[in-house]
């Protein structure tokens, strides 16, 4: 700081002079562009004239300007089958013309550790009840919903949900369940069965769900 | 006349000789800077008296001042003198150095709003001080959540002028700028997390991943040239890169375990990302082009995650997890880790400066601004229950 103000005084003779200049001159001083000033035809012209002011209608905020306007959503176009990448990965037509049943499986929801994806030994019946009642009927189909408490942040929660989803998925068709019948999908900590923030809350969290799907009754 | 050109050829000499007494004013601080490793992290502060205005007009000039390296001080500790008015129609500002008296820059904004004028005017006194780039008048998009939805938002970079984006009341998250207009995020309105690319200005939007399983962390590059994201088709979450409509898609990654949240270097050329390949989550760097994950060095602090690179590129910003969350930064190229807050999610402010961050609330989320130099927070207006997932407009 010390040697900022010496250069204030070296320099002060100059300054003295361009402001002096400055101000007896031309409206649209030099001083005034160089500290930032730009395209301000009447607002550095000294002390004690009257700026007329730079209408800020020229410096557009970002966004839609600033405003409280509501913003026009258009709906998402469902296009089946996704993006065309031709490699046949994409989500879409899986539960076409399939009815959601949340609770035919509801207590074979498989529980993982913290920060855990494997499949503990206490959980594998529960998989191998769902495998065998899709092994038996053919035309049903599975997703498996990956969840994860709040005790972690929320892309790598999403991307650790996938992942306990994926090793269910993974153990089902090792139980020979054709894998297009089962759709692993993450919610991340998004989507928590208990609202509380304890460890029983946090152990009930981390889970995995199936939801079966059935054809529609025509 | 000539008199009159040779004041002319003195003006424009003496607006030369100013541009090193610029520079170098601001290159004094270096001696002040927080310094880590031999690195300079963020400037100290310049004290600025600021008088003449008052109610919302004074707050918001001086909040926004302060998110940019300038601290609203008594008279007898400052170095500058801010002073001006608003009356009603018109906002003015007269920058003096309180030392030498010298007339630094003289401002004044009519149109918009009371708002809109302070925010400008502030971005004017900063480049002037030589703190810009000016973010007053950016942006933050960010997540809020009811319940079980959550919908995208945008608003002014200090909370004000909410406004929703998304109205699917299905899960919407991970939102990020591209450019002014764009925002990209991950929807579950299709029942899968997909990616999308949405233009607020007109409501256009269309997906640009869907692919079996995860499509999320959409992170556009400062140059607007490609979209780094997270995607599990092969089986488990994996970096990849493709253009902005979601061809030319190129995966980055091959490990066995999670990669998450990647950010983007300023050129664009390197991606920061996390990836718990070694069990852990740690930070790595990986070029555009592919080729072999750098790990980035952060001495100090473990569980590394939400990465987020500066605008000078110079530090990386990110959340280190050790029971509790904690803002943290580091060098971009690696080494010892600061810890600033706590907190998680930070995303850079344009000035590399300030960072919009998440804090944890009685169970609920509010997003915080945080200036790096004193590690101040000012926690922003939450929307609906919880807000989350800030991404900084540049």
């Amino acid at each position: 700081m010390k040697k900022n103000i010496s250069n204030f005084y070296r320099f002060a003779p100059v300054l003295l002079l361009i402001v002096i200049i400055s101000s007896g001159c031309n409206r649209q001083s030099k001083l005034g562009s160089v500290l930032g000033a730009r395209n301000t035809p009447v607002t550095d012209d000294g002390a004690g004239s009257r700026p007329g002011g730079r209408n800020i209608d020229n410096v557009p905020p970002i966004g839609n300007g600033g405003g409280i306007n509501p913003i026009n959503t258009s709906p998402i176009p469902v296009t089946d089958g996704g993006l065309a990448n031709g490699d046949g990965e994409t989500a879409g037509s899986f539960g076409a013309n399939m009815d959601e049943d949340r609770s035919k499986f509801e207590t074979q929801t498989v529980y993982f550790d913290l920060d855990k994806s494997n499949i503990k030994p206490t959980e594998v019946e529960k998989i191998r009840t769902v495998a065998t009642h899709l092994k038996a009927n053919a035309s049903h189909k599975v997703i498996v919903e990956g969840h994860c408490d709040e005790r972690g942040t929320e892309e790598y929660n999403r991307a650790l949900g996938q992942r306990r989803a994926d090793t269910v998925r993974e153990f089902l068709a090792r139980e020979g369940v054709p894998p297009d019948r089962i759709r692993p999908v993450s919610f991340g900590e998004d989507r928590p069965s208990e609202t509380g923030h304890s460890e029983a809350a946090w152990a009930k969290n981390r889970r995995g769900v199936f939801i079966l799907l059935t054809p529609k009754k025509p | 006349m000539n008199l009159f050109s040779t004041f002319r050829s003195l003006r424009l000499w003496a607006a030369v000789a100013l541009l090193p007494f610029v520079a170098s004013a601001a290159d004094q601080d270096i001696g002040d800077l927080t310094r880590l490793g031999g690195a300079n992290l963020f400037a100290k502060p310049l004290p600025v008296y600021i008088s003449g205005y008052s109610g919302e007009v004074d707050s918001v000039l001086k909040n926004d001042l302060f998110f940019m390296g300038i601290d609203s001080v008594p008279e007898a500790q400052a170095s500058y003198i801010l002073s001006g008015k608003f009356d009603g129609s018109q906002i003015e500002g007269t920058l003096m150095d309180k030392v030498n008296k010298n007339y630094l820059t003289r401002q004044a904004f009519r149109g918009g709003n009371a708002r809109i004028q302070a925010h400008t005017l502030a971005d004017a006194i900063a480049v002037a001080l030589a703190r810009g780039p000016g973010i007053a008048r950016t942006k933050v998009a960010f997540k809020a959540k009811k319940g079980g939805v959550s919908e995208a938002f945008i608003s002014d970079y200090d909370g004000a002028n909410v406004q929703q984006v998304t109205q699917d009341n299905t899960l919407t998250v991970a939102p990020c700028w591209a450019g002014r207009e764009v925002l990209y995020y991950t929807s579950y309105k299709l029942g899968n997390p997909d990616i999308y690319y949405h233009k607020i200005t007109t409501g256009e939007r269309h997906p640009i991943a869907r692919y079996l399983g995860l499509n999320t962390s959409a992170a556009v590059s400062a140059d607007g040239q490609h979209v780094a994201m997270i995607l599990s088709k092969s089986g488990n979450p994996e970096l990849y890169v493709s253009d902005l409509s979601g061809t030319n898609l190129r995966r980055l990654t091959t490990t066995p375990q999670e990669e998450s949240s990647p950010c983007w270097s300023p050129d664009g050329r390197e991606i920061c990302y996390t990836s718990r390949a070694s069990g852990i989550n740690r930070l790595y760097r990986i070029g555009l082009d592919g080729g072999a994950p750098r790990q980035v060095a952060t001495i100090g602090v473990s569980n590394c995650t939400e990465p987020s690179w500066s605008p000078d590129g110079k530090l990386i910003a990110f959340t280190s997890q050790a029971g509790s969350f904690r803002v943290c930064v580091v060098e971009a190229k690696g080494g010892e880790a600061v810890v600033l807050v706590e907190g998680e999610d930070p995303s850079w402010a344009p000035n590399s400066r300030a960072m919009v961050i998440v804090k944890r609330q009685n169970g609920n989320r509010v997003l915080s601004l945080l200036d790096g130099y004193s590690k101040r927070t000012k926690d922003v207006a939450r929307v609906w229950e919880s807000t989350s997932q800030p991404s900084w407009s540049r």
